[in-house]
């Protein structure tokens, strides 16, 4: 059922300080709407959990990348084209490019930004995976000042998180030590345009010598929140790559998510293909071949 | 903190926007779809409503130069910005490049598709006027189009591109 405009309050104070004074001020009342790609589809099927919305597209405080030496901050308000757009990201952190490059249609990158993909806690988007990988830390603000937060921890079940009520994210920050990192990142889906992943893994690593020094692997879509698969990172970190090792990762990595069946796939399919991405992850590792 | 949520912000209000040229003023709630304005207040019917979730296209606009869904933007983030759609192409009784080159390849069947196709072409040719066929599927590839096979739309975009300039 369609909602009705009228039922529905709006404002876009223009500015970062006017917004948190407004969510603290009626504290859970106001919902934030940047580029809409998500609240605009609950607006139109009517289940949008809020009447009154506070405008924060746009904002300059959340509209920019800063980077310094050893980290990059990505303005919460940045959309998917900035990230693609931005020389460093591309450079740098290509599993969060090529993320991007995966969610949705160029009209939704002109307009989703990575703070919604983040807030709005789908275990089934794309560019989360790339954040837990890169060990991303989310500057969240309020009235109250602000403060840092690991964004493993951010996800607390499905669709729940740690931000609080009167607070809004600002920016999300990726430390610049991955260089010497390999990288490894797919997303299954039915097709490669709009459609939501049934799995979508990112990887990173690093050898000394044979031996893997350090991996981190996260999926989302087989979890009720993105998942960092920390069981077979230990199992295979410290020991070379041998098919024994990448059978032990398999299995350790099947028993590690908890997918559900749903329209888009089933738990089995899933689990399936998580121990087969991370086996062809570590391959890849092993051989050194960027991909 | 009052001084934002009073009254100002119940109810309709009046908004300016430029469309296709001409600075219009609306009187509107903020959370109209900038779709629905165009559409029934603006009397521009080109736009489709397909899905009205974002996902075919068929709304597709450009906003201060960017391709859109206009679906999902609400009207008030669309104040003061610069709007550009099906409507805004031809000049007088000239078609634009792009529309010249569906109608040439067969680009456009039962017509909802074709305007957001367009104006997604007409995105993807600013920004690369010289678009690989990669280039090209991607930059349409939030456009679903349920009658062509998309060959024939590739193909006007490419033959588009070849006889610029198309801005």
């Amino acid at each position: 059922m369609r909602s009705d405009p009228a039922d529905y309050q709006m404002v876009a104070p223009g500015g970062l300080q006017e917004v948190v004074s407004l969510l603290a001020a009626e504290p859970g009342m106001w919902l934030p709407i940047a580029g809409g790609t998500d609240v605009m589809v609950q607006y139109a099927a009517g289940t949008l959990p809020s009447r009154k919305l506070v405008s924060i597209w746009n904002l300059p405080e959340l509209r920019r990348i800063d980077v310094s030496p050893h980290e990059l901050c990505v303005g919460a308000g940045c959309t998917y084209t900035d990230l693609r757009e931005h020389e460093i990201v591309s450079a740098q952190f290509p599993l969060l490019a090529r993320a991007a490059s995966w969610t949705g249609g160029i009209a939704n990158q002109n307009r989703g930004t990575l703070g919604g993909n983040v807030v709005n806690a789908s275990p089934a988007a794309d560019s989360l995976p790339a954040l837990l990988a890169y060990e991303a830390e989310l500057i969240l603000v309020s009235v109250r000042g602000e403060r840092r937060l690991p964004y493993v921890d951010f996800h607390t079940g499905y669709k729940k998180t740690k931000l609080a009520s009167d607070e809004l994210i600002r920016a999300i920050c990726l430390p610049r030590q991955v260089s010497g990192y390999f990288s490894y990142t797919r997303k299954v889906g039915a097709r490669n345009a709009q459609a939501i992943s049934k799995v979508c893994i990112a990887g990173l690593g690093r050898l000394a010598g044979k031996v893997v020094q350090d991996v981190r692997i996260a999926v989302g879509s087989v979890a009720p929140v993105p998942l960092r698969l920390s069981q077979t990172e230990k199992v295979v970190t410290g020991k070379p790559l041998e098919p024994a090792v990448l059978a032990l990762a398999k299995q350790t990595a099947v028993a590690e998510v908890r997918p559900i069946d749903d329209i888009r796939s089933t738990a089995r399919y899933r689990a399936a293909v998580v121990g087969n991405l991370v086996v062809e992850f570590l391959k890849k590792l092993s051989a050194g071949k960027q991909g | 903190m009052a001084a934002l949520v009073d009254s100002a912000s119940l109810g309709k209000c009046e908004l300016s926007l430029t469309v296709n040229g001409e600075l219009k003023t609306v009187s509107v709630y903020p959370m109209e779809r900038l779709l629905d304005v165009l559409r029934y207040q603006l009397g521009l019917t080109g736009s489709k409503e397909g899905c009205g979730e974002g996902e075919c296209g068929s709304c597709s606009v450009l906003m201060d130069g960017e391709l859109v869904n206009s679906c999902l933007i609400p009207i008030l983030q669309a104040k003061d910005a610069d709007i550009v759609t099906i409507e805004g192409l031809a000049a007088n009784a000239t078609l634009h490049p792009l529309q010249e080159a569906f109608l040439q390849c067969g680009g456009a069947q039962c017509g909802i598709c074709t305007p957001g196709m367009i104006l997604a072409a007409l995105h993807l040719l600013k920004k690369k006027p010289d678009p690989t066929i990669e280039d090209i599927r991607e930059g349409l590839s939030g456009n679903l189009c349920r009658c062509t096979g998309y060959i024939q739309i590739f193909e006007a975009v490419v033959e588009a591109a070849r006889r610029r300039p198309v801005a």
